[in-house]
């Protein structure tokens, strides 16, 4: 189990922290090659367009559709955060490199991990109901929806202890460093994709047009 | 579903043409397309968007069809440019003729659905790109290649022969002098504060506007000139069709005429696209950063010379008012509120439209859409019932257009949905509205 730990962990740290920084010196080199790019973008536009992205209700569309607002930020909230400050994982942490950082009580995760499992449920059922994004889903859409809910369900049951602990946490390690490897391939880059796209926007309306894009 | 009437337009340009391609041209041009010049920006894009369909409500055509999901922006994004990088230009004749139809019909670029994105994906570049494959490939529907032919032989739109520009200048200034003694259109003065610039559609249809500019001029005391040689028309429909060899050499002509005649700025006529050909488009595929000389749109232009007090107002059109905001200059220039300090100006009763300014529905008839033409054109008045509706629910009578495509498209729109109201340049309101110094201008609607 320690040595799947240790094998996981580098495996989906690895290939996350090489594949972002591989894609982004791609972006970086076809951006030049494009030229058209990189002499627009503006730090005071780009992050002006980001603020108003990133404050929920703060654009006229999150205005339009407050509920997939909402649970789209307790979703990203949740997901980004409960990994990070779960004791578990802090503590794996701590005895590989003897530091570690404050935690979160695990009732608390429990609930970040619910959040996370009614939002991915309420994403199916929009994907499934709603013609105008039933009609852009494909496998991969409901593949990647249950490769990023995985080790949050994997993760609840095996601290619950509902089934067999070590299968699951398996299932947990396995999964998660599935979600971590599939972040840079998939569109789950939009992860890191949406800083650069956002105040690429941004900046072309705020710089170049004088105008607002949210 | 595609709307099965759409499908079945006859359109010569589109079909003769895909009965010619054969498969490995289509491959060779989406591969040279797709290739290293646009790698950032359409490779990045195509990686972020997570098909959340939240561009959907951006869409005027998605709006006014019902909802249909075959209209939403990411649907055309899929229906056309996903498939090509898909199967990396393995495509048939058949799938172009499609994509002509989406991108060419379907789709009027006013980017619109880039502020509804969340990542702010650039939709109608992606589209542009679709319509550059098209246009490489000569899959372009006729009545748009027709101007473009016009463009590339005698660079402005309509086939305007350089003796009739000439004639239709000298017939309006003397129609403006008998409205106002003194007035003068006068010809490629070097030196000249201002050269001002129209779209060919002025001299060849609506000749009047260009006789009302001199009048304003005149009272506002503006030194001015309009060239006499090519390079006169601002507008750009090879832009639109994807031909950016001839929207360069276009461009190119009418920043060169400006830069001859040393003038200071470059006022243009109310017109949106091509403002979006002289400002962004055309210096980008010229390499420039900017224009060579400011270029000022009509509506900058009028807002300037009613808050210096060089023109002022007799009296205010009475009959209510609304307008229309135009994607070039408004998510194009940010002019929606100098645009209301005008109407405001010149109009009593100003009943503003909702959604409004940057969020102002598309006229769709710009991008291209309405130059598609006749066999398109009850695709058009389909693709923005919207638009009626948020015209009818202000219970105006006039709606101000200051675009030539807007002006056009809102008119179709109000005979097509019996709105029973008018469209209206600001340059004619002005000239009703204006004190002459002559005691005239005193005309009440």
């Amino acid at each position: 189990m320690e040595l799947l730990v240790t094998v996981c962990a580098w495996l989906g740290l690895g290939v996350l922290l090489l594949g972002v920084t591989g894609r982004l010196l791609w972006a970086w080199r076809a951006a030049r090659i494009e030229g058209s790019v990189l002499p627009v973008m503006s730090a005071r536009y780009g992050l002006r367009s980001l603020v108003h992205w990133l404050l929920p209700l703060s654009t006229r569309n999150q205005r339009l559709h407050p509920v997939v607002t909402l649970v789209s930020y307790l979703f990203h909230l949740c997901l980004l955060l409960a990994p990070l400050l779960v004791a578990g994982h802090v503590e794996l942490w701590r005895q590989r490199w003897g530091f570690g950082w404050p935690t979160l009580p695990d009732p608390v995760i429990d609930v970040m991990t619910l959040v996370v499992m009614v939002a991915v449920l309420f994403f199916l059922l929009r994907r499934l109901a709603a013609p105008e994004v039933r009609n852009v889903t494909g496998w991969k859409e409901y593949l990647l929806l249950m490769v990023v809910v995985a080790p949050f369900v994997t993760g609840i049951i095996a601290h619950l202890h509902l089934l067999d602990y070590r299968l699951v946490m398996v299932l947990h390690i396995v999964s998660g460093t599935l979600w971590l490897v599939l972040i840079p391939f998939s569109w789950l880059s939009h992860m890191f994709w949406f800083f650069f796209t956002r105040s690429y926007m941004g900046s072309e309306f705020g710089a170049v047009r004088n105008a607002r894009d949210w | 579903m595609a709307d099965i009437e759409d499908a079945r337009v006859e359109d010569a340009g589109i079909d003769q043409a895909v009965d010619k391609l054969e498969p490995a041209r289509i491959e060779a041009v989406i591969r040279r397309v797709l290739g290293a010049g646009c790698g950032a920006r359409l490779k990045v894009y195509l990686q972020t968007c997570v098909h959340c369909g939240l561009c959907a409500d951006a869409c005027h055509t998605y709006l006014s069809r019902d909802r249909d999901p075959d209209f939403a922006p990411v649907a055309k994004v899929k229906e056309t440019i996903w498939e090509m990088v898909k199967r990396q230009g393995r495509v048939s004749p058949e799938f172009i003729k499609k994509c002509a139809r989406i991108a060419y019909t379907e789709c009027g670029a006013c980017r619109r659905c880039s502020m509804y994105c969340p990542f702010g994906i650039d939709i109608a570049y992606l589209i542009m790109l679709v319509r550059r494959i098209c246009a490489l490939l000569g899959v372009v529907p006729v009545y748009l290649q027709d101007t473009v032919n016009s463009h590339a032989a005698t660079s402005n739109q309509m086939w305007v022969q350089p003796d009739d520009w000439i004639d239709t200048l000298i017939w309006q200034e003397e129609d403006a002098a008998d409205e106002l003694e003194g007035v003068r259109i006068p010809l490629d003065r070097e030196g000249a504060d201002i050269m001002y610039s129209v779209i060919a559609p002025e001299p060849k249809i609506l000749a009047q506007l260009i006789a009302n500019m001199a009048v304003i001029m005149k009272v506002a005391g503006v030194d001015w000139t309009m060239p006499s040689l090519d390079g006169w028309d601002n507008s750009n429909m090879a832009m639109y069709s994807g031909d950016f060899e001839v929207m360069g050499r276009v461009e190119r002509l009418h920043w060169e005429r400006a830069l001859q005649l040393k003038v200071k700025r470059v006022v243009m006529g109310e017109c949106g696209h091509a403002y979006r050909g002289a400002v962004y488009d055309g210096p980008k595929w010229l390499g420039w950063s900017k224009p060579p000389i400011p270029m000022v749109h009509a509506v900058e232009f009028y807002y300037e010379l009613l808050r210096e007090g060089r023109i002022k107002i007799a009296r205010k059109i009475k009959e209510p008012v609304t307008v229309q905001d135009p994607c070039n200059i408004v998510r194009g220039r940010g002019l929606h509120h100098k645009l209301r300090y005008i109407i405001n100006e010149l109009c009593e009763d100003f009943r503003d439209v909702s959604p409004r300014f940057e969020h102002n529905y598309c006229c769709a008839a710009g991008g291209g859409v309405i130059n598609c033409g006749p066999p398109w054109k009850l695709s058009r008045l389909k693709s923005n019932r919207v638009k009626a509706e948020q015209l009818a629910a202000t219970d105006a009578h006039l709606v101000v257009t200051p675009c030539h495509n807007c002006h056009s498209g809102i008119e179709d729109i109000i005979g097509y949905y019996g709105l029973g109201m008018h469209v209206t340049f600001i340059n004619e309101l002005l000239v009703k509205c204006m004190d002459r110094g002559d005691g005239s201008g005193e005309v009440e609607r």
